[in-house]
């Protein structure tokens, strides 16, 4: 199976109103080149899911400035005033999510499990209508598994058959939004052969990717 | 003393609770300036919620890695011995209480070990990022900063701003002193020889308890 696409061919799955998960760490490689083609083909009313929203010049910061959005599941907002403005005017919808309890829940949906449950939250806002689980006298909140139709992730080097090599900080959320959408593409900053990866060296395997399109030093 | 040399002195009365082979996650702003002054002797792992163990001193200008930055967004470096994983590993170590220490920040934090640190109401709503999963999951946590926002209290009875977590605060430091957790209330354990009890009292709302063995603090 050929999973090397183009971008534009990646842009042509992705459609208005589709859930979206985004690799990346406040703008530090988000997939740039399928951002870019996101934004130039218009789609609109996204639901993102990342860590944050970037900055408004960087990555998925762009598609927030640019009104693509129409609700933001993220931990994390500051960074990028332009998320604050169209929250606080009612134009976009956004649910904060702490940090572990957003990865908690992708992997939850890529495991197959019902849930988590946490002791993160309890007794703040993040509770609110939320159901309350005593397990041995102590108290967790169950928090739901996080699915997404499409994940666009980036990988420093990967594979024909997909299998993702990552570098430095830039793992972060990728390998577990690989494991919870319907459809995966990887933005791969380098494209090598099957077997030009040591397989003990893999951090995510092929079968989680769908499609592979090269992206570059942007 | 100026607000920088506040500053200082809180993050070095900070970096003498740590122990030899803790493991630490430090806050932005203040709690970051604890990794300057680690005891002599002392050797302690970083922790970074975006994905690493062992981090080290910020980039030197020029030399920034386009894949490496810390939970803040800034170039950092990692020492030998450190290790990349995943978010959902990286959040394991900190909800599983593989973290000993946490340090960060606080609007507000009551005399039940209650905090607030992550948003105002109609002001600034930035989102919680991994502070509710580190002050719920670490062993310890201690909150630096000053004793008050410009005269306003932020030590308290009871929070009024939305929490981050309940019961969660071990040890507050402050320009003014240290207070332990406890369960019954807040206890002065040492002060900063500049002030008396009664200055520390007045700028905290709450009641303190001063501890039998009340000492200076020493930096």
């Amino acid at each position: 199976m050929n999973k090397l696409i183009t971008v534009e061919e990646a842009a042509d799955m992705i459609h208005d109103g589709m859930s979206i998960m985004f690799g990346g760490f406040l703008g530090v490689r988000n997939p740039f080149k399928l951002v870019d083609a996101i934004i130039d083909k218009g789609v609109k009313d996204i639901t993102l899911i990342a860590n944050d929203t970037s900055f408004s010049e960087v990555g998925i910061g762009k598609l927030i400035v640019n009104k693509q959005v129409k609700k933001v599941i993220a931990s994390h907002i500051g960074t990028n005033k332009e998320t604050g403005n169209q929250m606080n005017a009612g134009e976009m919808e956004v649910e904060l999510v702490p940090q572990g309890t957003l990865a908690e829940r992708i992997r939850a949906a890529g495991a197959g499990l019902g849930g988590v449950l946490t002791p993160t939250g309890l007794g703040t806002v993040v509770a609110e209508g939320k159901d309350v689980v005593e397990v041995d006298g102590k108290q967790f909140l169950l928090e739901k598994p996080l699915k997404a139709d499409v994940a666009l992730i980036v990988g420093a080097k990967v594979d024909t058959k997909g299998n993702i090599r990552y570098k430095k900080s830039t793992r972060n959320f990728n390998p577990i939004m690989a494991t919870a959408a319907n459809l995966v593409i990887v933005e791969a900053d380098e494209i090598v052969e099957a077997g030009e990866l040591d397989p003990d060296d893999i951090m995510t395997p092929g079968i989680f990717v769908d499609y592979i399109v090269l992206g570059g030093d942007k | 003393m100026d607000a920088n040399m506040e500053k200082e002195y809180i993050a070095k009365r900070v970096a003498k609770e740590l122990k030899d082979g803790d493991v630490v996650n430090l806050g932005i702003g203040l709690p970051t300036m604890v990794a300057n002054y680690i005891p002599e002797g002392i050797e302690i792992t970083l922790q970074s919620e975006n994905g690493f163990l062992g981090m080290g001193p910020a980039t030197a200008k020029g030399e920034e890695d386009p894949y490496l930055v810390n939970a803040g967004g800034a170039h950092v470096t990692i020492n030998p011995g450190g290790v990349f994983f995943d978010s959902a590993e990286s959040f394991l170590i900190i909800r599983g209480g593989h973290v000993d220490t946490t340090v960060l920040g606080a609007l507000e934090v009551d005399e039940k070990g209650n905090l607030a640190n992550w948003m105002v109401p109609g002001k600034m709503v930035p989102g919680m990022g991994g502070a509710m999963d580190l002050v719920t999951g670490a062993k310890k946590v201690i909150v630096a900063m000053n004793h008050t926002a410009k005269g306003s209290h932020k030590i308290l009875k009871e929070c009024t701003l939305p929490l981050t977590a309940v019961n969660a605060v071990d040890l507050i430091v402050t320009e003014m002193g240290v207070m332990e957790v406890t369960k019954e209330g807040l206890v002065l354990t040492e002060i900063n020889p500049e002030f008396t009890v009664e200055q520390v009292q007045t700028a905290t709302g709450a009641t303190l308890t001063v501890s039998e063995n009340l000492k200076a603090i020493e930096v």
